[in-house]
């Protein structure tokens, strides 16, 4: 219980909006215009918790490594894209757009991810309840039949990205969605369940056998944070 | 290397195959549907394919000495009327490939207008390959799987070291060459 309290008041630290500063005219180069700052969040387990189906090596170089520099470049780029708004330069602002879709989207993306991710002593891979379970059953029949659905999902995305169990806002239905590269899940869709299919996610475990690497993390979804997203 | 060619290069053979036999199935059948939802899945491995192919021919062994600059005497003078010198090129080759948000190639392209003969740097998404009229001297892969299990996420090392095996004899002759000429490799394969 305190556990995930825990969990999502680190999650909602880390994906805190940098919110611009207001700044004054006299504001100098190199003054600092972004106030809140994106932090990388604790795992809520250990680097090791995960395996075999994840190595402690693949979740230390993805947290600590992967997450800090979307992390670190989002920071940056925020810095710059409030300077641009700052100095009403909206040419530079329509520039950074993509860097802020890109790194900010990495963000959020790991943030939600490690998140609906968990040892199997802390109820990894243990099936969805309630609201999440009827849902399910409802638009696919059964859990194994979602699954199947994603894991093809997953395997179709050519090139880097994500496939998301997502929520439909506007009619509270559930889909399988993939994004490109750190498109973030926005807009009409909120995010229930995400796999990461970018190779750095398996590559050091699987190599080139992916789907080997999307049917074993089924073992560590932590579908409690899932249900948690759906509203 | 090993997996990169014998698992990914042959996994967009494998598949490209698969998918010109179900649209020439198609075509057969006068199929427009199908043809057209296929279109993706061929020109996805298709591009594979094709980048793959003329990346393996623009590498070479660090000992060999068609990894050395002096084996494109007209490509590197070009470079350097271009970019000024050949650490400036290798500058902006390197932002661009690390400019890649997710997968990707870089390439150094040329193409012709008229007479003029021009040298850029362009990168291509996933497996898009560069087939939009230039002639392609040099691709570099910015898959992770190009680089993962020996540079991690030490992304820059593997685009800095490249440079120790790039084949400038084969960027060399692609530069001198016709278009069809860099995707002959291409056409023996099939
Ligand atoms: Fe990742
Ligand atoms: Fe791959
Ligand atoms: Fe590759």
């Amino acid at each position: 219980m305190s556990s995930s309290l825990l969990r999502s008041s680190a999650l909602r630290s880390a994906l805190r909006a940098t919110a611009p500063a207001t700044c004054t005219r006299a504001g100098l180069a190199g003054a600092t215009f972004v106030r809140g700052k994106a932090t990388l969040p604790d795992l809520p387990y250990d680097y090791g918790a995960l395996e075999p189906n994840i190595s402690g090596r693949i979740m230390e170089l993805h947290h600590k490594k992967h997450h800090q520099t979307y992390v670190t470049s989002l920071n940056n780029f925020s810095e710059q894209m409030a300077e641009a708004k700052h100095k009403d330069d909206v040419k530079s602002q329509i520039a950074l757009q993509p860097m802020i879709n890109f790194h900010g989207g990495g963000h959020i993306n790991h943030s939600l991810f490690w998140e609906n991710l968990a040892p199997t002593s802390s109820g990894g891979g243990e099936p969805p309840t309630g609201a999440l379970a009827s849902a399910i059953n409802d638009s696919y029949g059964s859990l194994e039949s979602l699954k199947e659905k994603f894991n093809a999902a997953l395997a179709g995305i050519q090139g880097s990205g994500w496939a998301w169990l997502v929520q439909d806002t506007q009619t509270g239905s559930i889909s399988i969605k993939t994004y490109a590269n750190q498109d973030p899940v926005v807009g009409q869709f909120r995010p229930i369940l995400g796999i990461d299919a970018w190779e750095h996610a398996y590559y050091l475990d699987y190599e080139n056998r992916k789907a080997e690497y999307f049917k074993a993390v089924w073992n560590v979804v932590n579908w409690k944070a899932a249900e948690a997203r759906l509203k | 290397m090993e997996l990169h060619h014998s698992k990914h290069h042959q996994t967009y053979i494998t598949n490209l195959n698969a998918a010109l036999k179900k649209q020439a199935e198609a075509v057969h059948a006068s199929d427009i549907t199908t043809q057209v939802s296929l279109q993706q899945a061929i020109r996805f491995n298709a591009g594979g394919h094709i980048n793959h192919s003329l990346f393996w021919q623009n590498l070479a062994p660090t000992s060999s000495s068609d990894a050395k600059l002096s084996a494109a005497p007209n490509l590197v003078k070009h470079i350097k009327t271009t970019w000024g010198d050949e650490d400036k090129f290798r500058e902006a080759f390197k932002a661009a490939l690390l400019g890649i948000q997710g997968s990707g190639w870089g390439w150094l392209v040329k193409t012709e207008t008229g007479t003029e003969q021009r040298l850029s740097i362009v990168t291509t998404k996933d497996q898009d390959p560069p087939v939009g009229g230039e002639v392609p001297i040099l691709g570099v892969d910015m898959w992770e799987h190009a680089y993962y299990l020996q540079y991690l996420n030490g992304k820059p090392a593997y685009v800095d070291n490249i440079w120790n095996v790039i084949n400038w004899k084969t960027a060399e002759e692609r530069y001198l060459g016709a278009r069809a000429d860099a995707f002959k490799v291409l056409k023996a394969s099939i």
